[in-house]
């Protein structure tokens, strides 16, 4: 090929001093790539369709005259344009993605071909239910293994994300306490300082008044100020286990006793689950509900921020109180139960229009089956060693936030190691990009002052944490060594140079309009 | 096990790095109690082939909607996707990726977003979109919370057009926070019962068109009246290919859209993932929910994407945060953007005539069945009959037949004494001979 490509006349290296820059925004393989609205796609279309009969005259004036705006591209062009972009993205499928608290672990391709088997893709939410036993029990096989890993006996499956299963838990525990006549008194909900966002967002978005947890020096909960702030005003705490520290939470069974005690129920954010399947059940734990993140602990894709799943186990005491719908079976086969018909009658309401992301459910019994019992405790073992050998081989250069003990399946770091270098968190994590790695999650949680949380998952080879390590070692050595431009203008070799946050937050511009002048029809 | 690269050797030469004699030294914060010997009482690891196997038996107990002659819709609907979707949207860059929280290595993700955004602005008629909700329902329901915090009131005025569960899923959510609702009775023409009913305590008030009986609406009046009395006008669509032919929300007033998106881009997944379509006007763009992406520039002025306004959302604001919401849908937003961007303009028109010229096919072969009774007057894809015998018992008849004939309303809304009612969708992959069966079949049936 290469004697086809150069007529006989092989390249060799040469030498140049400077390198200029390309005279058109491309830069090699990476294509400088306008918007669908700059191209000259008005009028045109990628997609054959025979020609309509009617004209929609018999809807008078409901049709719609003026012009939408909406540039079409034909399929090549279509092609180009999303492979262009793509080639912007970090990827797992690129590099380790070690966001802490994300759990970005190997997404299998077995999951997306099983998700897309007609069978599964391609029925409707509200066909005749004899039509759809396979996915009924599919669904009823999933709340199986969750509630057997969990240890629960309960689980409502619909909730569409983690925080959406935040508003599940909590709505649950509201309507306990509103079935025992206490909902009036128990206006608060308890949630550590380290919690993530969501935890408060969620307890306020329900109406609660959001009471702050202190936090002892070893990065766990403290026992004493949460016993001091129980009592019979209080619904609910929500604690995360794992928590967002990376560290497990020792004193859970006196948490949960002391919780049970004040009559308030248990939430736990489960985001972190990932680092206890098949070890540790929740159930056995105390806890009443916990949110399960699919896309997280079950390998469900990211897609660039969603679409997530965040089915919710309950315990005994909250089971009844579950939106609708839900599945159940009988001698004749499954049924969905979808209203509050007598069986539901104490159900909370419903938390989306149809039964939840059955796509992820595919893909997370997918996944579950793939490890069976023996693979998913595997898969919390290596995740929490991979996350220990990277503390263990970092902390003589960067300061782990809690340093006696062990990490769980996330390694935390604050910015003390960075004192007297003029790098921040934010600079160091702007030149692991140049390096060719995602930055771990920053400045969370906010109790660690210039956080670094790092969550290799157990999907990472050794070979690719040793590499992750050597760049994380090169680049502290450089802090340390006063080499700051590194750091401060970073990225230099990213898609982008560092974006002008600010200027983005203080004059939005969250939509493409046509040049003053042009006369392309748009709004 | 195929996904975990850590060999025997590695864990050991690991262990030995931190300075654990086992495992078991790296979980002894868990209580004892707590701690577990052994696997769960579950089956162990399979191979690919037998999952294929298991999870392949399953599949193959459900019909199909492509198998069969097919008309259900009711907030969820089958159109063509081309395959050049499907395919982007398995891409690594995009399916591996992660929230856009490092602008520099995810230009890819923001700038789809963004191009989303301005797509599901126009095609609403709204001045600005967001980045995604969940889907249509909760989309609706973050709508009434939004308008409460505008207008600093507290009800919702509820059309019974609108989508049973939609009023349900909202209902559930708004009810938590005090929010007061009111809704309408159920009726194919409910709309015009709307105005009279808004009052100097209302936030806003929520029509959806068409609406679930299929009725296409200018709610332009219903806009003036609500604004006349300091109210929002939500908008809901749950079909969203009726805006390629029907006067757009914006057009008609709407000062919030909400809306499902399944039907541009995905597939229908059994009720989800599908993807929610938030958009507004310009001055409330600081109350909106969910992610937003905008434009910016980079350290040497050129032009990017990030996300933005982000002192709305959770991970800021914590307890004071517009939502507590902290994804969107992104590759369903892919999906939709790519099929959008096929279709453009164009497209979207063709394809919104077909849906509606099948949708007029179908109703006229059913209505020549005697004993049916239309009631929708005019509609996009989809519309309402009444039949003399239970639709549920109908549609199961027809499913024994291999025909899905679509959506008995009293599914929906089982108390509402419309029992005798079918929705009925029709779309662009709707055939003549599908038409066909449903007549004959119906027919027999009935």
């Amino acid at each position: 090929m290469s004697t086809m490509n150069t007529v006989g006349r092989p390249t060799t290296p040469n030498q140049v001093e400077t390198k200029p820059a390309t005279l058109t925004g491309g830069r090699g393989l990476l294509q400088d790539e306008h918007l669908i609205f700059e191209s000259d796609g008005w009028g045109k279309t990628g997609v054959d369709l025979p020609e309509p009969k009617t004209d929609g005259s018999d809807l008078g004036d409901l049709v719609r005259r003026d012009p939408i705006g909406l540039p079409g591209l034909s399929e090549p062009e279509t092609m180009r344009h999303y492979v262009r972009l793509s080639q912007k993205n970090h990827a797992i499928d690129l590099a380790i993605y070690p966001l802490g608290s994300c759990t970005m672990k190997h997404n299998p391709r077995l999951n997306e071909k099983m998700a897309r088997l007609p069978g599964f893709s391609d029925i409707h939410p509200l066909q005749p239910q004899s039509t759809v036993q396979g996915a009924l029990e599919l669904m009823d096989q999933l709340a199986h293994w969750l509630k057997t890993l969990t240890g629960m006996p309960a689980v409502a499956l619909s909730p569409k994300a983690g925080a959406h299963g935040e508003l599940c838990g909590l709505m649950a525990i509201r309507a306990a306490h509103e079935a025992k006549g206490e909902h009036e008194q128990r206006r608060k909900v308890l949630v550590p300082t380290s919690a993530h966002g969501t935890n408060p967002a969620t307890a306020a978005f329900v109406g609660y008044t959001v009471v702050e947890v202190a936090q002892t020096d070893d990065g766990r909960v403290d026992v004493a100020d949460l016993a001091s702030k129980l009592g019979p005003d209080v619904a609910a705490i929500m604690v995360t286990n794992p928590n967002t520290c990376g560290l497990f939470e020792r004193d859970i069974l006196e948490i949960s006793r002391l919780t049970h005690e004040a009559g308030a129920y248990f939430y736990c954010d489960g985001a972190n689950f990932n680092a206890i399947v098949g070890r540790v059940r929740p159930g056995d734990l105390g806890v009443d509900a916990m949110h399960i993140n699919l896309h997280k602990t079950f390998s469900t894709p990211h897609g660039g921020g969603g679409p997530g799943a965040g089915p919710v186990v309950l315990s005994e005491a909250l089971a009844a109180f579950a939106p609708a719908p839900w599945v159940v079976s009988d001698g004749d086969g499954f049924k969905l139960v979808e209203r509050e018909e007598a069986e539901a009658e104490q159900a909370f309401g419903r938390l989306c229009a149809f039964q939840g992301q059955m796509g992820m459910y595919v893909r997370a019994l997918s996944y579950m089956m793939s490890h069976g019992s023996d693979g998913l405790r595997q898969v919390a073992e290596d995740a929490v060693l991979n996350a220990n050998y990277i503390k263990a081989r970092l902390s003589d250069l960067m300061s782990p936030a809690f340093p006696d003990g062990p990490c769980m399946h996330e390694a935390l770091f604050d910015d003390e190691w960075l004192k007297g270098t003029d790098v921040t968190t934010l600079d160091f994590a702007k030149a692991m990009i140049d390096e060719g790695f995602h930055p771990m999650t920053m400045y969370f949680p906010l109790v660690v002052h210039g956080a670094m949380l790092i969550e290799p998952t157990e999907t990472e080879s050794k070979q690719e944490l040793d590499r992750f390590i050597e760049a994380m070692r090169a680049l502290a050595g450089a802090a340390k060594a006063g080499d700051v431009d590194r750091f401060k203008g970073a990225p230099f070799h990213a898609p982008m140079k560092r974006l002008d946050e600010t200027r983005a937050a203080r004059q939005p511009v969250l939509r493409w309009t046509a040049p003053e002048g042009s006369n392309i029809a748009a709004e | 096990m195929r996904y975990l690269p850590l060999t025997p050797d590695d864990r050991s030469a690991m262990l030995a790095a931190i300075g654990a004699k086992s495992i078991d030294d790296l979980f002894v914060d868990v209580p004892q109690a707590a701690r577990r010997e052994g696997f769960v009482d579950l089956p162990r690891v399979a191979g690919e082939l037998q999952v294929e196997r298991a999870l392949g038996a399953l599949a193959g107990r459900n019909t199909a909607a492509g198998s069969v002659p097919f008309f259900c819709g009711a907030g969820a609907y089958r159109h063509h996707v081309p395959a050049t979707v499907d395919h982007v949207i398995q891409r690594s860059e995009f399916l591996t990726s992660y929230t856009p929280y490092q602008p520099e290595i995810a230009q890819g993700t923001l700038q789809y977003l963004y191009e989303f955004q301005t797509q599901v602005a126009n095609l609403t008629g709204m001045p600005v979109a967001n980045a995604s909700l969940y889907d249509g329902s909760t989309a609706m329901a973050e709508g009434v919370l939004m308008a409460t915090r505008v207008t600093r009131r507290n009800k919702a005025v509820i059309s019974g057009g609108v989508h049973p569960h939609y009023v349900a899923s909202t209902e559930t959510v708004v009810h938590a926070v005090g929010v007061e609702t009111q809704v309408l009775p159920a009726a194919v023409d409910a709309e015009a019962a709307v105005i009279e009913q808004i009052g100097p305590d209302t936030a806003c008030v929520v029509v959806q068109t068409p609406n679930v009986f299929g009725t296409a609406t200018d709610v332009t009046k219903i806009a003036e009246a609500a604004h006349a009395a300091g109210a929002l006008l939500i908008v809901v669509v749950t079909e969203a290919v009726s805006m390629g032919l029907l006067k757009s929300p914006g057009e008609m007033g709407a000062d919030i859209v909400a809306a499902e998106g399944q039907s541009i881009g995905n597939a229908l997944n059994f009720g989800g993932p599908y993807v929610g379509l938030f958009a507004c006007r310009e001055k409330l763009i600081r109350q909106m929910p969910g992610r937003l992406t905008g434009e910016t520039v980079d350290a040497d002025g050129t032009r990017g994407f990030v996300l933005t306004l982000s002192t709305r959302e959770q991970h800021i604001r914590r307890d004071k945060a517009t939502s507590n919401i902290c994804t969107n849908s992104g590759l369903c937003t892919l999906a939709f953007t790519i099929h959008m961007s096929l279709l453009g303009e164009t497209g979207l028109r063709r394809m919104a005539l077909l849906n509606h010229e099948t949708a007029l096919t179908t109703r006229d072969a059913v209505a020549s069945i005697p004993g049916v009774e239309v009631l929708t007057p005019r509609f996009f894809n989809e519309f309402a009959v009444r039949l003399p015998k239970n639709a549920t018992e109908v549609v199961d008849a027809l499913a024994a037949k291999g025909v899905l004939a679509g959506v008995p309303y009293g599914r929906l809304a089982p108390g509402a004494g419309m029992d005798d009612v079918l929705l009925v969708a029709a779309t662009e992959t709707t055939t003549a001979a599908h038409i066909a069966a449903l007549k004959t079949a119906l027919a027999e049936v009935l």
